[in-house]
């Protein structure tokens, strides 16, 4: 939404404009037939960032490298592999940057901290301003 | 001639600013009543100057005055009329321009309307609005002047980015302005407070239309943005916490939380310096998204121009105004007296709640964003996105959507426990019925926040129609009204949400004409594959016919766009809206021999999103309304008295 | 205590100031680097994506000495503009392999042909499997394998004329 808002995706013009001519890798848009794998493999791609635009998962890019990255997915959890075995190989590769899902990596701990403190921090400016019991 | 003629009135609007500015500082420093009688007609004349230097730059936009730079690089002359139109704020300087005279417009009207302040913190505040639109002039005026021209003039324009060409463009970045800057009038009246030290339930009263009426608009431009991302981007998403829709969002949850402390103000005469540090922060935040957008220290999916120069003029602004507010803060406030405490259970204490929710989602969205900023400062890139703010807003958000519902249920001092949970036993109920419901329905098939979603939707709109409850309903103030249909549209929203998120099915597929897809009882027949040629694009369509379990068949037309000017390719999405749904058809490459790509989607009852977001905004037009209204009723009564 | 929290806002948003300020300074870094570079080359074999050069498989790459690999397509502009830098590089006595991402035979021996052709071999990447494989993140990218097949240093984006000196000395580096 966007400031001048949401005035969109420019992101989607550069790999348009110099995207292979190819058509797209098997699984980039097809579903695996078993719905459960499909889940997970989806549930997989919302939360890997593509590489060749600018903020988007690989879910919803039109980019082709997205694409392949789709289809690559989509065939290794039909072959068996785990969701997060990939992430991991994904992140071996690309860095903790390609992952939306926070990893266990620390430096981002203090993410997952900071709703305690943002609490805290209310709760000590509220001291003293509600009364404990209502007088009878 | 209409350029310089715009520049003209920019420069003397400026001028104007720093008069006004000048005025209001002398006035109340030497206590001269002739230098504050001139403060209100120069902040019209003001404003009536920036509206005549946009009208200026939207004539050069239609006329296609290809010897104006802006023009030439954002426009084109074989644009259908809307888009030249609309394409006076579809770049940067033009939506700058579009800023200042939203402040200026503010600040007259703030000089026109406001009656009910006092006069020395009514010139104070004028005094504030002039200062901030000094900053904003001087950044128009050295940084990114709109009227400049070239010479020789451009043969044609380079066109406006494709994505933009929407009517969407037309309605979206106006209203999310008029709410963003709109939010620079409680930012103005929280400095002209803090300046005569008047921090008081009169200035709650006097300042609450005016949060309210930016919030109005604010709420409106996220919703239509939301929609238009929706079918512009072509995969179904509606939200994708990009920075850019994050930059957008945190002025609206600082001004939700706003709008209800200003209410405790008002009624109670409590959470003085917290109501004015959020009267701060709204505008601060306005500030810091138009910062994040312009800059770009962070990418986003949406197109803006970006340019790192620009970024340190509007952080300096940012430094001079939200620092200067920050510290005029300090120095001030603690000369303001700290209300008395409240009871346990009471409506200040729901409110308060209400207050801490939203700043702690508002904190985290503000975390969430900027902390890639922070590692790669330390040379560590991460990426933040949907499965953190989902993960962690989501909840929070559940519980505040609770307390919505709970709040006016709850009387104003002192409650009894007892009593309000009983007037919460309809809601209650409802909530386990929808909890066995959706359990029964689609245990195990959905998430958990999109289970909780529909439980707590369900309960919460039975809890925001409550206060209804055996009331007489021509009687009720209107400004209650708006409470209900404001606190019932976040419900609608909310299960919409949770609708999406559970019950979507989708279905991609390559299909050759006269295949047949189906997805979720529809039956897609693909007829042909088609080009055809638009105002200035030429597209390849899909003709295909759809129908649901056995119903007439309703052709769909989405297309794949091509503009040549700037070259770029956009999906046109098929959308056919039923009462319970939305199909969302799109069409992609060619995949191999002739076969086509589709995406489908039936997305049931997503539409509720944008329907819940469009009743928050009617809430807080009722609202508006009612509470004028009566301040007019009282102002007849009063004078009737007197005669 | 109450006087801390009033000057709270202000030591925060000093923070935040301070953030943006190093966001804007920061040359812009959107280059996201492999992890592999240090590691050795993932195995693969690729079929031949040009009529007069052979396929590629990964363990001919380590060959006792340093050798760089191109990412590049026929379809992607900035490849086309790198070729003169490749060509200038191979008169220097650098040994060049290729991998043509999502590309067709016909359209790589048309760009070869238009562009000059510096590569020994070419296998062809229709998925971008190796690519992803290899932690790049798209065309034109170069990486200097030693000799063991290690990966020794990844260059993003298009080799410039004045990168050429940099790029002898890694592959010099990595002997």
């Amino acid at each position: 939404m966007k400031a001048l808002l949401t005035l969109f995706a420019l992101l989607l013009t550069p790999p348009l404009l110099a995207q292979s001519a190819l058509p797209p890798a098997p699984y980039a848009d097809r579903q695996i037939s078993d719905p459960a794998l499909e889940r997970k493999a989806k549930a997989l791609m919302e939360t890997i960032r593509c590489l060749t635009c600018q903020s988007q998962s690989i879910a919803d890019s039109n980019a082709s490298m997205a694409g392949d990255m789709r289809s690559q997915i989509r065939e290794r959890i039909m072959a068996g592999e785990e969701p997060e075995h990939i992430r991991r190989w994904l992140i071996e590769r690309y860095g903790d940057w390609v992952s939306y899902e926070p990893t266990a990596d620390p430096v981002l701990w203090p993410l997952w901290g900071a709703p305690l403190l943002l609490i805290g921090l209310g709760l000590l400016l509220l001291r003293g301003r509600i009364k404990r019991k209502a007088r009878r | 001639m209409i350029a310089e003629a715009g520049l003209v009135a920019l420069w003397l609007a400026a001028a104007l600013a720093f008069l006004q500015l000048g005025l209001v500082a002398f006035g109340l420093a030497g206590k001269k009543s002739e230098l504050l009688e001139a403060v209100r007609p120069v902040a019209v004349a003001q404003g009536a100057l920036t509206t005549i230097a946009f009208t200026a730059l939207i004539a050069l936009f239609m006329r296609s005055d290809m010897s104006v730079l802006l023009v030439a690089n954002n426009s084109h002359s074989m644009k259908p009329w809307l888009y030249k139109f609309a394409g006076t704020w579809g770049n940067h300087e033009g939506s700058m321009l579009l800023w200042v005279t939203v402040m200026g417009v503010a600040g007259a009207a703030v000089a026109l309307f406001e009656r009910a302040l006092r006069r020395d913190t009514h010139m104070a505040t004028l005094g504030g609005q002039a200062a901030i639109s000094l900053g904003f002039y001087a950044f128009l005026l050295f940084a990114s002047n709109p009227f400049a021209r070239i010479n020789p003039p451009a043969a044609d324009g380079q066109g406006l980015n494709p994505l933009l060409q929407d009517p969407g463009l037309a309605f979206h970045p106006p209203t999310l302005y008029l709410g963003y800057v709109g939010l620079s009038v409680a930012f103005s009246f929280a400095i002209g407070a803090l300046l005569t030290r008047q921090v008081d339930a009169s200035f709650a009263r006097a300042m609450r239309p005016w949060v309210l009426a930016a919030w109005i608009l604010l709420t409106l431009g996220i919703t239509a943005g939301s929609y238009w991302a929706y079918y512009e981007l072509g995969w179904g998403g509606w939200w994708f916490w990009d920075p850019v829709e994050n930059a957008s969002l945190m002025p609206w949850l600082a001004a939700t939380a706003l709008l209800h402390s200003v209410t405790v103000l008002a009624t109670r005469d409590a959470l003085r310096a917290w109501t004015v540090m959020l009267a701060v922060i709204a505008f601060s935040m306005s500030m810091v998204g138009t910062f994040l957008v312009r800059s770009g220290i962070l990418t986003s999916v949406h197109a803006f121009a970006v340019d790192p120069e620009r970024g340190s003029f509007i952080l300096v602004l940012l430094g001079i105004y939200i620092g200067g507010a920050l510290a005029l803060f300090g120095w001030r406030v603690g000369a303001v007296r700290e209300g008395a405490p409240f009871e346990l259970v009471s409506r200040e204490t729901m409110l308060v709640v209400n207050n801490l929710l939203l700043s702690v989602i508002l904190g985290l969205v503000l975390i969430g964003t900027l902390y890639p900023l922070l590692t790669e400062a330390f040379g560590h890139k991460v990426s933040v996105g949907a499965p953190y703010f989902d993960r962690i807003a989501g909840p929070i958000a559940l519980i505040l959507m609770i307390v919505m519902a709970a709040g006016p249920l709850t009387r104003w001092r002192r409650d009894n426990l007892a009593e309000v949970g009983r007037r919460l036993i309809v809601p209650a109920v409802i909530a386990m019925i929808a909890f066995a419901a959706v359990a029964i329905l689609a245990w195990g098939r959905i998430g958990v926040l999109p289970f909780l979603g529909l439980v707590i939707a369900l309960a919460v709109a039975a809890g925001s129609v409550a206060p209804l409850w055996k009331r007489n309903l021509r009687r009720t103030p209107l400004f209650t009204w708006g409470m209900v249909v404001a606190h019932l549209g976040c419900a609608v929203s909310l299960a919409g949400m949770a609708c999406d998120s559970a019950f979507t099915v989708e279905k991609l597929a390559a299909v050759r004409p006269g295949d047949v897809v189906e997805a979720a009882g529809w039956k897609l027949r693909l007829t042909r594959i088609v080009p055809i040629a638009g105002d200035n694009w030429t597209a390849l369509q899909a003709d295909m016919e759809a129908s649901r379990n056995g119903g007439p068949p309703v052709m769909l037309h989405p297309q794949s766009r091509f503009f040549p000017s700037p070259p770029t390719t956009t999906t046109e999405a098929a959308l056919l809206t039923r009462w319970n749904g939305q199909l969302y058809v799109v069409l992609g490459q060619e995949a191999d021999q002739g076969r086509w790509q589709l995406r489908v989607w039936w997305k049931p009852f997503v539409t509720l999103i944008w329907f819940g977001g469009a009743l928050v905004a009617l809430g807080g037009a009722l609202a508006l309304v009612g509470r004028e209204r009566r301040g007019w009723l009282l102002k007849w009564r009063g004078k009737a008295a007197v005669a | 205590m109450r006087k801390l929290l009033i000057w709270l806002p202000l030591a925060l948003f000093a923070g935040f100031f301070i953030l943006f300020a190093s966001g804007l300074l920061k040359p812009d870094d959107r280059v996201i680097t492999s992890k592999q570079v240090g590691k050795t080359l993932p195995d693969f074999t690729l079929p031949p994506a040009a009529s007069d050069r052979p396929a590629l498989m990964s363990r001919e790459l380590a060959t006792g000495k340093p050798r760089l690999l191109n990412i590049f397509a026929s379809w992607c502009v900035p490849c086309a503009a790198e070729a003169p830098q490749l060509l200038a590089l191979k008169r220097a006595g650098v040994e060049i392999d290729a991998i043509a991402i999502r590309d067709a035979r016909e359209d790589v021996d048309r760009f070869l042909a238009r562009y000059g052709n510096p590569y020994d071999r070419i296998g062809l990447d229709a998925r971008s499997s190796v690519q992803i494989a290899l932690g790049s993140s798209g065309v034109p990218e170069s990486f200097v394998i030693d000799g063991k097949g290690r990966i020794a240093y990844q260059h993003v984006g298009d080799i410039r004329a004045d990168d050429i000196p940099m790029i002898l000395q890694q592959l010099e580096d990595a002997r």
